[in-house]
């Protein structure tokens, strides 16, 4: 239940040409719940062999609580990791299988039955003990492997690596809230990389986001929802991603083309900018204006600030619709509510809502809008 | 209910069958190339043939009496043992030598040519190089154990030594073989379970017994029926190095079978001592697989 730092860690598989993880520094903190979610390839399974040992990171140490385990082998850090598929000694029993990382490290026999069945008591698995561990479905061989890890004492982590890849939908949820169950009775540190953001979202008491060996932001499932920092967080999570339009300020105004939208306000803090620079606005110059279609509002009054649009098509989707616009040739993304009558072709009047919608300057966000009509009284 | 029970039944019948014609090439191949040279042995096992004009049905006189011949029956047991000794020697040998071979880097293709090396030798010439190799007087290696243990050894005189000499003739020219199986097998593992063995604290004797082992159950059972059936037919090299000799000691079945058959033309004798042969390696291979497939699951 320790936290784990990694302290300016990078790694690169090829002699520093390129990074897998670039140099980070982040704390996992104990006892929690962590989603890292990001593409395929982005860095997260390197990252989690870091922690595990499995990788000795290129530059940078790791710490378990105080102690340096930099270069402590796999076997001597504790921790617990699922693999993408079920890895068990297949011609083993179930039993044998959650004896084999105590039996490797000499505990006696008595103390080897009495951890095994509290583990199996756990997990469920106390019925399926004497079976082949092969002949199990892909969900209970993953539990299996599971309480290899857990068996053990004082297990610093438990690290899965999109461990429900080769389960059924069905089954996901179960073993998605049996793992939540696991976490609440042991309290362990748990790390639980996914590239589904459903996953991460309802698993995890933070998420964090991996994009090209970097983690771009972190926090609750929520607050990326709701206010995303980087403009990859935006597209990954949200279904659809966030819209993400070309703009302009202009003396302290957003525009797209001659459109007024609203007010740039800067928010260094998010942004990781100085608050010298946030302090006096925005400069002037281009950016990008995201806002997720949930937040952007189709037929209000055609009146400033918003943006005129073309309705090029609707999607039914059941409990709603997302209308397809098009701002001059950007695509925008509406959700509304089912049944509302959008022709194709015809013209609409799109409003994006402040506090909701925000700016972006080479992907990372810079200010959101504020409402326009406060230029005017002020 | 029956109605709806033959709707496909029906449905079957009114397929046409032709595509059974593209099995014919099939069929006539192995005809030519199994099936009647099969049949012409057991055309003779069961004659007496003095000319191809001139021959009388002995019924299964010929299978009797090879089956209570001494020769064949010590050639058998010795050839048994050779199959034996050979499958105890290169399996293990060959495990051991794919678990040692480099897994990436640029230093894999040079360990997979050296290890191949040996197979890509004719049976003919591995015969002649050995048959060289071990003499007392002018071969390397012959010469050195004659001269670094001090130990005398001698394969055209001593029945022990001609005998060593084959095996490890065999064990040179065919581990490799296993080896390249084995490895491939090894290869095909995942990364992840040598990761959770690590991470399982396991020993390299427990990883090997418990992830690398299990897994090369499919490889070995080939490695096994291929290396079984070779050593149990084996005639070029021992009849190259020592002709059988000394005496009867490297004599195998292949051996003694072709004496009969070419040396003396015996073909009655020949055609059921072929057959029963035949029969032998199928029903052992046989077994081999079930047992090998069955205690997997």
């Amino acid at each position: 239940m320790a936290d784990i730092r990694l302290e300016g860690v990078g790694h690169s598989y090829d002699g520093g040409r390129t990074w897998a993880v670039k140099p980070m520094t982040w704390t996992w903190r104990g006892s929690r719940a962590y989603a890292l979610l990001g593409p395929s390839g982005c860095g997260k399974t390197t990252l989690l062999n870091i922690i595990s040992g499995l990788i000795i990171p290129t530059v940078g140490r790791v710490f378990f609580d105080d102690r340096d385990v930099t270069g402590v082998p796999t076997a001597g850090r504790n921790i617990a990791q699922v693999f993408q598929f079920p890895v068990l000694y297949e011609e083993m029993s179930v039993y044998d299988n959650l004896a084999f990382p105590l039996r490797n490290r000499k505990y006696p026999a008595k103390e080897v039955d009495q951890r095994v069945r509290q583990v199996a008591r756990l997990l469920s698995l106390e019925e399926h003990l004497g079976r082949r561990s092969r002949r199990l479905d892909a969900g209970r061989q993953q539990i299996v492997s599971l309480g290899r890890g857990l068996v053990r004492s004082q297990v610093a982590a438990v690290l899965l690596d999109e461990p429900l890849t080769v389960v059924d939908p069905a089954l996901k949820w179960t073993l998605r809230s049996k793992l939540k169950e696991i976490h609440r009775d042991t309290g362990h540190t748990l790390v639980y990389v996914t590239h589904d953001q459903t996953e991460a979202l309802t698993f995890a008491d933070e998420v964090v986001v991996v994009n090209d060996g970097a983690i771009v932001q972190a926090g609750e499932p929520a607050e990326l929802f709701l206010s995303p920092a980087h403009e990859f967080v935006g597209h990954f999570i949200g279904s659809p991603g966030m819209n993400m339009l070309p703009a302009e300020i202009v003396a302290g105004v957003v525009r797209i083309g001659p459109s007024e939208v609203g007010l740039a306000a800067a928010d260094g803090v998010h942004a990781g900018r100085s608050d010298v620079e946030a302090a006096d606005g925005l400069p002037a110059g281009p950016v990008r204006i995201g806002v997720r279609p949930e937040f952007v509002v189709i037929g209000g009054p055609r009146r400033s600030p918003g943006v005129a649009a073309t309705v090029t098509g609707t999607d039914r989707m059941g409990a709603y619709d997302l209308v397809h616009t098009l701002v001059g040739e950007h695509p925008v993304l509406v959700k509304t509510e089912a049944g509302a009558l959008h022709e194709p072709g015809s013209a609409a009047f799109l409003h994006f809502p402040a506090e909701r919608t925000f700016l972006f300057r080479d992907q990372v966000r810079c200010g959101s809008l504020a409402p326009l009509d406060g230029r005017s009284t002020a | 209910m029956t109605e709806v029970g033959e709707e496909p039944r029906a449905d079957l019948k009114r397929r046409n069958n032709r595509a059974w014609w593209l099995v014919l090439p099939v069929v006539v191949s192995v005809a030519f190339t199994a099936v009647i040279p099969l049949m012409t042995v057991v055309n003779f096992s069961v004659q007496d043939v003095f000319t191809p004009s001139d021959r009388i049905f002995v019924g299964l006189e010929w299978f009797r009496s090879i089956t209570r011949d001494p020769e064949v029956r010590s050639a058998f047991v010795r050839t048994l043992l050779f199959s034996a000794q050979v499958l105890l020697l290169e399996i293990p040998l060959g495990v051991a030598l794919a678990v040692c071979m480099p897994r990436r880097g640029v230093w894999v293709s040079v360990a997979l040519v050296l290890v191949a090396l040996p197979l890509l030798i004719p049976w003919n010439v591995v015969g002649t190089i050995w048959q060289i190799f071990a003499r007392g007087d002018i071969g390397l290696g012959g010469w050195a154990v004659n001269h670094v243990p001090g130990v005398d050894f001698n394969y055209t005189l001593d029945s022990t030594d001609a005998w060593i000499t084959v095996l490890v003739m065999d064990v040179w020219h065919w581990t490799p073989l296993v080896a390249l199986l084995a490895y491939a097998g090894l290869r095909s593992i995942p990364e992840p379970y040598f990761q959770a063995a690590q991470i399982d604290a396991a020993s390299a004797w427990a990883t090997f017994r418990h992830i690398q082992l299990p897994r090369l159950r499919g490889v070995l059972t080939i490695a096994i029926l291929l290396r079984f059936m070779d050593s149990f037919m084996i005639y070029t090299e021992p009849f190259v190095v020592t002709g059988g000799g000394p005496g009867n000691a490297t004599s195998f079945l292949s051996i003694l079978l072709s004496k009969i058959a070419v040396g003396q033309f015996d073909l009655g004798p020949a055609g059921a001592f072929s057959l029963l042969y035949f029969l032998f390696v199928q029903i052992l291979c046989y077994v081999f697989f079930t047992v090998l497939t069955r205690s997997g699951r």
